[in-house]
């Protein structure tokens, strides 16, 4: 019987009532009395030199309050980068500066040149027109291979060259990866691309920046998944700002999918400016500009080498890839294609030699960063590719070949720095073969067939490391962060629960699950436990949402928190019991005396806990208690999905008939909850594998800037999926046993498509083995006619 | 977008009046013209909106068999006000953007415009329609003159657009994936006295004729009647959604699929 509340059951999301009747408070909802507005006067080239901005015209027309440009800002910090990259000599990353305005160089279409702050957005526009910009145009860097050529035109002028790192994971005797491919019965061989991507949250980034005179404070209202981040690097590395004078708010956010966690320009531009204009300053981001100024996602271009024995068991696996950072670093952007891509090589497959390569390259475009999956989508892809083209090169079934490499022993230590606590891969590839009826596909197939279509059937396997991250080891790795997170669960009198937690939701449904788990452990209502997030004056020090770890992080401190205060309940109700605290237990929101009818319920215990006149003297009043979770290892979700396309051999139009995905999560709260995070994850796969594709031309002008060229799936591109998260290792270090459920469905969808998309072609008898994505129509009909 | 004056006249002649100012600008549904202003891309002095004409709104069917419409008729209304009369174009109607586009969206706009890979062109030159100003009639294959380019004069106003009705036809649209305009659309029309075969999204002259399958057709009206015919890819767009040859090889797609359609 599924639970109709508590930890398992499906609780409908109580955030939705807000959501779907109109009356969320998103950023662009605040307003602050007396606020100007500003816009940005953007780079329309990709790679110039400034000689000179004249704003004087601009300063003097209607409405303006100051024009900024980047003197205003040279003596304030860049925007840090979190995340320092060893490269594989020793040597750390090369760092340029990222200023808030652009100083001396413009380096891609976007890059902000000037702000116009007026009394009206389009006065603002009016008079950023007016700026009189004189930039001399510089050859572009757009190819990532050009640009890791000797004497390549230098993003950066003081750096060396294009490089920010060579970076090596792995085996780094290159001769022993050498003689393992030497002595291999087989080799295959794959060149991918991983294609660019534009997030598109609903919600566009929006910053309103406030400054009280009085008692010299600042509050930022922004779009983020995490307040507390971006207060502390806009205070310590931006703007040299104490923190107790700053207040970070992140109210309702329209979707993060990773393009929100960063710290961004505008974001520090509008509290700078607050001050600088003596009134609050408020930008809200135009769909054009969101296109060319949050952060990018994906861009690896890698070759990728499989070496396997006689009898089909991978014995070795060697990558090569550029990884595109864009024009500057993003907050996290070093640590996407390193230690969020590097370590997943190993996929779910014992393969006992690894070498991952690495260079990530400054190009004259818009900075890339972490995308729902961050790195681990990347990973996957190749794997996987690979992996289905030795299959079919072999003449083997690709899902024997899998299983015949699954790691089966657990834990297991990766040759790629991680230890996999727990699995079952072979457990979740039976429940995808039963759900995906994987042995009706033959009869679809000849259905398919009679209406002139081909139809392919593809498999893929994933795994992931989420609920980032333990703090001593992403700190060897060369984060400037901790990844713990923090909750304070504060008990109120009447026996209500408000729980304050670092995690910030921005679509996944945490005002739901999180008071799941509380009511469950204490056994009352959950209507009676609500979460505060997102605000810092409100909560206590967290890391935000991100990779897939809010519950299996800051969930944890939470039970942590809530643990804390059972026990300080028990010591309450054991006085007003009469009994020994050993003896209390609660059941059902009720202290009983074991063994006896004695009982005391969970209101009146918080009510004396707060009216403390029959209290125990050695126990303070009050009932509220915090608690930080530094996890001890990632978890490892992990999973097996099946698509099945049809392709129209006369247009190559490629529609998804079915896809099954089998996710072992672990532990699971809300079910449905789950379910809608793998479905929106897998609609993200398709998107990336038939449709999204960031495009720049030779000039780094972007050709998809706008929804007319950059395709978004549409409800009618995607199925109904078929889910089965029956398959559970709980985590083993973690109070939950959670795993993280956010980011599956991106990072295992994509490959299922493409190796349904080939494996149709090849049924059709067109040797096609690979095609890039997004497999538009016209590229899958240019494989089959080449 | 900049400023500008906004009229909203009740007649034609008011309208012609309204844009004989220097800048102004007729305003069908706005779905072209508006994007276009907010991104500061346009500055008319001056826009006259052609919504309140009552002369402009809706579909007749003429004592001639033909069908009529007003210029300011949106493509919800001719989805469904034509689907009896000629259900090819209702289906091509009911086909463009989403349900918010179709009920500001109008005809005259549309065609107006001439945007390269709207659908409604296709309409009207593969249907050998009329087009109807304030001032004169023309024949849909002396209008359009190349991507966004008409016959229309500066202010001049479609008042109407009148359909004749073939024996069958469609309309086949291979979308874009992104904006969902055609990527290659083709209008079939066959007639008693022939074949129309008209082509947008693939050329870079806009809206075409495709003669050579004309020709096919009106020897022998089935599918195969095209075989060995092809067009030429030279003048055909290249874009990220599609090279020229893709282009050129979806023409034959869509138009022995419209062929099948009206057998």
């Amino acid at each position: 019987m599924p639970k109709d509340s508590g930890i398992g059951a499906s609780s409908k999301r109580r955030e939705d009532v807000r959501f779907l009747t109109g009356a969320g408070n998103y950023t662009d909802d605040i307003n602050v009395h007396g606020q100007a507005y500003v816009h940005f006067l953007r780079s329309d080239i990709a790679h110039g030199r400034i000689k000179s901005i004249d704003t004087s015209t601009a300063e003097a027309m209607p409405g303006v309050v100051k024009v900024f440009t980047g003197k205003d800002f040279e003596g304030v910090g860049g925007m840090p980068c979190g995340w320092e990259v060893t490269d594989k000599h020793g040597a750390p990353m090369q760092e340029p500066p990222h200023p808030i305005l652009a100083q001396g160089k413009v380096r891609h279409v976007g890059d902000p040149i000037a702000a116009v702050v007026a009394d009206s957005l389009e006065q603002a526009r009016d008079a950023a027109e007016a700026i009189d910009l004189d930039i001399e145009e510089l050859p572009a860097v757009i190819d990532m291979k050009a640009a890791a050529q000797d004497g390549a035109t230098l993003v950066h002028d003081d750096l060396k060259n294009n490089i920010c790192y060579d970076w090596q994971l792995g085996e780094t005797d290159d001769a022993k990866v050498d003689e393992v491919f030497a002595n291999a019965a087989h080799v295959t061989t794959l060149d991918l691309v991983n294609n660019r991507l534009v997030a598109n949250p609903m919600e566009p980034r929006v910053a309103v920046g406030e400054y009280k005179r009085g008692t010299d404070e600042y509050t930022l209202y922004t779009t983020s998944q995490n307040p507390h981040v971006i207060r502390l690097l806009m205070c310590a590395f931006v703007l040299g700002l104490p923190e107790h004078k700053v207040r970070v708010v992140a109210p309702d956010v329209g979707g993060g999918f990773g393009t929100k966690i960063f710290h961004y320009a505008e974001e520090a531009f509008c509290t700078f400016a607050a001050k600088a204009c003596g009134r609050p300053v408020k930008w809200t981001s135009s769909r054009s500009e969101a296109f060319m100024s949050d952060a990018h996602g994906r861009d690896h271009v890698s070759k990728i080498e499989l070496a396997l024995d006689a009898d089909n068991n991978f014995i070795g696996l060697r990558t090569n890839t550029f990884a595109n950072l864009g024009a500057y670093l993003s907050t996290f952007s070093s640590s996407v294609p390193t230690w969020l891509h590097g370590t997943l090589m190993a996929g779910n497959y014992k393969t006992p030699v690894i070498q991952v390569n690495v260079k990530a390259m400054f190009t004259n475009t818009v900075p890339v960063d972490a995308y729902r999956g961050a790195g681990r989508p990347e990973a996957t892809f190749q794997l996987e590719r690979v992996v289905d083209k030795a299959a079919r090169e072999l003449g083997v079934d690709p899902i024997a070949l899998r299983r015949q490499n699954f790691v089966t022993q657990f834990p297991y230590d990766t040759p790629v720095a991680l230890t996999y606590d727990t699995g079952d891969y072979n457990g979740t590839m039976d429940k995808l073969e039963a759900a995906a009826d994987l042995a009706g596909f033959a009869a679809r197939r000849t259905q398919s067939e009679a209406k002139g279509k081909l139809r392919g059937l593809g498999i893929n396997c994933y795994i992931e490391a989420c609920g980032i991250a333990p703090s001593n080891i992403v700190g060897m790795l060369g984060a400037r962060a901790g990844l713990y997170d923090a909750a304070t669960v504060r008990v109120n009198a009447t026996g209500s629960i408000s729980v304050m937690v670092g995690a910030h939701s921005h679509g996944q449904g945490h005002e739901t699950a999180f008071p799941q788990v509380v009511a469950d452990m204490i056994g009352i209502d959950e209507s009676l436990v609500e979460i505060v997030h997102g605000d810092t004056s409100k909560i206590p020090f967290g890391m935000g949402t991100y990779g897939s770890r809010s519950l299996a992080v800051c969930g944890s401190a939470m039970v942590k928190a809530t643990e804390k205060v059972i026990e300080k309940a028990k010591k309450i109700a054991a006085h007003l019991l009469e009994a020994s605290e050993a003896d209390i237990e609660l059941k059902d929101g009720q202290f009983s005396v074991a063994g006896t009818d004695k009982s005391v319920a969970w209101g009146d215990v918080t009510l004396t806990a707060y009216v403390p006149h029959n209290f125990p003297l050695e126990v303070e009043p009050g009932l509220e208690e915090t608690a930080f979770y530094d996890p001890a290892n990632f978890t490892f979700p992990a999973g097996a999905y099946a698509c099945e396309v049809e392709v129209d051999p006369d247009t190559g139009q490629v529609s998804i008939e079915k896809f099954t995905a089998a996710d072992d999560f672990g532990n699971i709260i809300n079910p449905m909850i789950v379910d809608g995070q793998v479905h929106g994850g897998i609609g993200q796969g398709i998107g990336q594998a038939l449709l999204e594709n960031c495009a720049y031309d030779a000039n780094g002008q972007l050709l998809s800037a706008s929804y007319m060229d950059y395709a978004m799936p549409r409800a009618d591109d995607v199925p109904f999926y078929g889910v089965d998260h029956s398959s559970q290792t709980p985590c083993t270090h973690n109070p939950l046993g959670v795993k993280g459920c956010g980011e599956a469905g991106a990072i295992g969808s994509p490959p299922a498509v493409v190796n349904a998309v080939l494996d149709a072609l090849n049924s059709g008898g067109k040797a096609v083995d690979h095609i890039d994505m997004p497999m538009s129509p016209s590229r899958v009909w240019s494989a089959m006619n080449s | 977008m900049y400023s500008f004056d906004f009229e909203k006249p009740s007649t034609i002649a008011d309208a012609v009046a309204a844009l004989g100012a220097e800048d102004a600008q007729a305003l069908g549904g706005g779905q072209t013209l508006i994007p276009t202003l907010k991104q500061r891309l346009a500055a008319p002095s001056k826009l006259v909106s052609m919504s309140g004409i009552a002369e402009m709104q809706g579909v007749c069917a003429e004592d001639d068999g033909s069908v009529s419409i007003g210029g300011a008729t949106t493509h919800a209304t001719v989805a469904l006000d034509t689907a009896a009369t000629y259900p090819a174009l209702a289906a091509l109607a009911g086909q463009i953007g989403d349900p918010a586009v179709r009920n500001r969206g109008t005809i005259g706009g549309s065609v107006a415009n001439n945007d390269p890979a709207a659908c409604y062109p296709a309409g009207v030159l593969g249907s050998g329609a009329t087009i109807v100003t304030n001032a004169r009639q023309i024949a849909a294959d002396a209008f359009f003159e190349g991507m966004f380019t008409t016959a229309l004069d500066e202010g001049e106003i479609i008042t109407s657009i009148r359909f004749p009705v073939p024996q069958a036809a469609s309309y086949q649209k291979f979308l874009q994936p992104a904006s969902r305009f055609a990527l290659v659309g083709v209008y079939l029309a066959r007639f008693a006295d022939g074949v129309r075969v008209a082509v947008t999204g693939a050329s870079e002259d806009g809206v075409f004729r495709w003669s050579e399958a004309e020709e096919a057709l009106d020897k022998e009206f089935r599918p195969d009647a095209l075989m060995g015919l092809r067009i030429n890819p030279a003048n055909m767009i290249a874009d990220l959604h599609g090279s020229k040859e893709y282009r050129a090889h979806l023409v034959s797609v869509m138009t022995k699929r419209a062929i099948e359609a009206c057998m």
